[in-house]
């Protein structure tokens, strides 16, 4: 499936419905994807299209009675994770399969020391002694370049800055050597120059623990530096996937192709910036036929009808059915 | 929703000075503690520039590098320790009361979050006829006609004027925000992370919203931000801190194109690029303690060009090729580095 060799995950049609004022709602439609062994894949899209639910459904970590999976299926390494008993469940949660969270300040908890957190998982997987998840939680904040770990592993939530806080949840979320890390905008409310750590921290643990990497983002650019390939999302779909770097010069999508557009560029002040007219559409009110339709500046007639996500060429798949019969622009 | 083409021409050379001038200004946060005496943490240091009329001047920096606080200060939203600030002639650290309220009718505010800085419980057009009411004591029909005419200023409907902001989307929240604070008709703008919160798309629209507000009134906006992006768009000059100081300024073009300062460099190397042909730099640690900044350079924990002099003593500020200032010793007594690019020491002698 995947150029890396054997999937390590593999998100087939998966639906997920959010209760709402108005009933309930459908905003995961029919997502499918792979993150194969020591792939890092970038899941990339707006607010509200759906990425942050696509993985937190993995975990099954949405709240049960206001969310529902309908229908699809979130095998890790040929088990279904949707139908799993609880108890299963959890011995894969944080052990095999980990997370990192956007909001490094809220994910901690304040009233207990770095090294009790990092422990806590620790031991509840693997056992031992206190002493000794300890120790493995002062390695794991030294791997992740912590300076003078041993005595920081004491330190409080507060006592480390933002970016260190960053960097003790991904030493949490690997303590227990995991073969898949979900970051959820793990660099997205840090300085860029935090990001950039953060960033060559994942790229160095993708090569030195072989794991596989979901990596969440709004960020075009930071995705094309880390991701092997990309997954666009687009009002609860995917709209097109492909390796990182082919993405950026030949988009096959006009949705991919206007956020390269608009991406910031070092450029020439003055000029107006581009947009993407409009906005996403509410779930409620999805429009009928192709949901970037009515944003879209290359729609004609046969954009009425539902399209299907297809490959396009190997290993590229898009959801536009007009898409032979345009030349978009890359990157600039 | 289409918007008026604005041109980028290079704002007119003022007549009798800059319009927002900053001297030597210093802010200073006590922090108590318990059982030990009080802390000083000196946010904002000797920080010192010009913002001409209908200027566009760029403040970058990591959290915690006083570009924040720098643009509260001039607004007088927190007390100078030290310095003076003058906004349109008028020296705004000596005012008092009345007086202060009237010239922050001239000097706005637009805030990162869009979902905090609307009253949750107000409509829109009570939250922007708020300063309507206050400063020119309008009449409610007066206010409302006005109101009208800012939100549709702004790009949305007037018709949306009834609804509550949870009503609205991220961006069009902004918006708001931006009519709410052109509604005094200003001079000065302090947008502070004003798109940061928004996806890229949505964040253009905004940014050419603030385009066409600035050439349409005339406006002078001190844009802070950390993404040097954003900043190198909007901005005709910028101006770099780290730990409360400004290290580098100068026109947009040059401080992107040859950056002086190390940190600069830095910073410009680390934006996501897609096809980098740079090695990119990863500033290791964090920002040093700014109660307890280290002596000399505040740069020189972090710094590969560090040398014995900047551990002894501050660096001037020294003038570039190409216009601006630049705090760094390797323009001064460094290897022969003075006013030039910090990229021609890559090419003369690799470290």
């Amino acid at each position: 499936m995947t150029a890396e060799g054997k999937t390590l995950l593999e998100i087939e049609d998966l639906h997920v419905d959010f209760l709402t004022d108005r009933g309930w709602t459908n905003v995961v439609n029919g997502v499918s994807f792979d993150v194969g062994e020591g792939e890092i894949v970038g899941l990339v899209g707006e607010s509200g299209s759906g990425k942050s639910v696509t993985s937190l459904s993995v975990l099954r970590l949405l709240p049960s009675g206001y969310a529902r999976t309908p229908a699809g299926h979130v095998r890790y390494r040929g088990r279904d994770l949707v139908g799993m008993p609880p108890k299963e469940l959890r011995d894969i949660r944080g052990n095999e399969i980990s997370m990192i969270f956007q909001e490094p300040m809220t994910s901690l908890n304040p009233a207990f020391t770095i090294g009790d957190q990092i422990a806590e998982g620790y031991r509840r997987h693997k056992g031992g002694t206190r002493r000794a998840a300890f120790a493995r939680a002062a390695e794991m904040l030294d791997l992740v370049g912590i300076p003078d770990a041993g005595s920081r592993v004491r330190d409080y939530p507060h006592e480390f800055s933002g970016g260190m806080r960053q960097r003790a949840m991904i030493a949490m979320a690997l303590a227990c050597e995991p073969k898949l890390l979900i970051a959820d905008e793990p660099a997205t409310a840090l300085d860029v120059t935090v990001q950039a750590q953060i960033v060559a921290l994942l790229a160095r643990l993708r090569d030195e623990t072989g794991c596989g990497i979901l990596f969440i983002t709004h960020d075009l650019g930071l995705v094309a530096e880390l991701a092997d390939r990309v997954v666009v999302m687009y009002a609860g779909e995917v709209v097109e996937t492909a390796p990182a770097l082919d993405l950026y010069d030949a988009p096959k999508h006009p949705y991919t192709a206007g956020l390269l557009n608009a991406m910031p560029q070092l450029g020439v002040r003055g000029r107006e910036l581009p947009t993407i007219p409009g906005r996403p559409p509410e779930p409620w009110r999805m429009p009928e036929g192709c949901r970037f339709g009515p944003r879209c500046g290359h729609a004609g007639e046969e954009c009425a009808a539902v399209p299907a996500l297809r490959t396009v060429e190997p290993g590229r798949s898009s959801r536009c059915c007009r898409i032979e019969q345009l030349h978009l622009a890359g990157s600039p | 929703m289409t918007f008026t083409k604005f041109t980028g021409a290079a704002p007119p050379a003022a007549e009798d000075g800059p319009l927002v001038d900053a001297r030597g200004v210093s802010v200073v946060f006590r922090k108590r503690r318990t059982l030990a005496p009080a802390r000083q943490v000196r946010a904002v240091n000797d920080v010192t520039f010009q913002i001409a009329e209908g200027e566009t001047f760029g403040l970058v920096g990591e959290s915690g590098s006083g570009k924040s606080t720098t643009g509260r200060a001039l607004l007088r939203l927190v007390p100078t320790a030290g310095g003076t600030i003058t906004v349109a002639g008028r020296d705004v650290t000596a005012l008092r009361g009345g007086s202060l309220r009237r010239a922050r009718r001239s000097m706005q505010m637009v805030f990162q979050d869009p979902y905090s800085s609307l009253d949750p419980s107000s409509t829109v057009a009570g939250s922007i006829a708020e300063p309507l009411l206050v400063h020119e004591k309008m009449s409610a029909k007066a206010a409302r006609a006005r109101v009208d005419e800012l939100i549709e200023m702004v790009g949305l409907r007037a018709s949306y004027a009834d609804r509550y902001p949870h009503e609205f989307s991220g961006g069009q929240r902004q918006r708001l925000a931006i009519a709410r604070a052109i509604a005094l008709n200003p001079r000065f703008i302090v947008c502070d992370e004003a798109v940061s919160a928004l996806d890229v798309s949505t964040q253009n629209q905004v940014i050419n919203l603030l385009e066409r507000l600035r050439a349409e009134f005339r406006l002078t906006y001190l844009f802070i931000a950390h993404d040097l992006a954003v900043v190198r768009h909007i901005s005709h000059r910028v101006g770099v801190m780290y730990l409360g100081r400004i290290v580098e300024t100068g026109p947009a073009e040059r401080v992107y194109s040859a950056p002086a300062h190390p940190y600069t460099r830095a910073l410009l190397s680390a934006i996501p690029d897609p096809r980098r042909k740079t090695e990119r730099i990863v500033l290791e640690g964090d920002l040093p303690d700014p109660a307890n900044p280290p002596v000399g350079c505040p740069f020189q924990t972090r710094c590969r060009f560090v040398m014995e002099v900047c551990r002894q003593r501050m660096p001037e500020h020294t003038a570039v090729d190409g216009g601006g200032e630049v705090a760094c010793h390797l323009q001064t007594s460094g290897p022969a580095l003075s006013g030039a690019s910090l990229n021609e020491l890559d090419v003369n002698s690799r470290p």
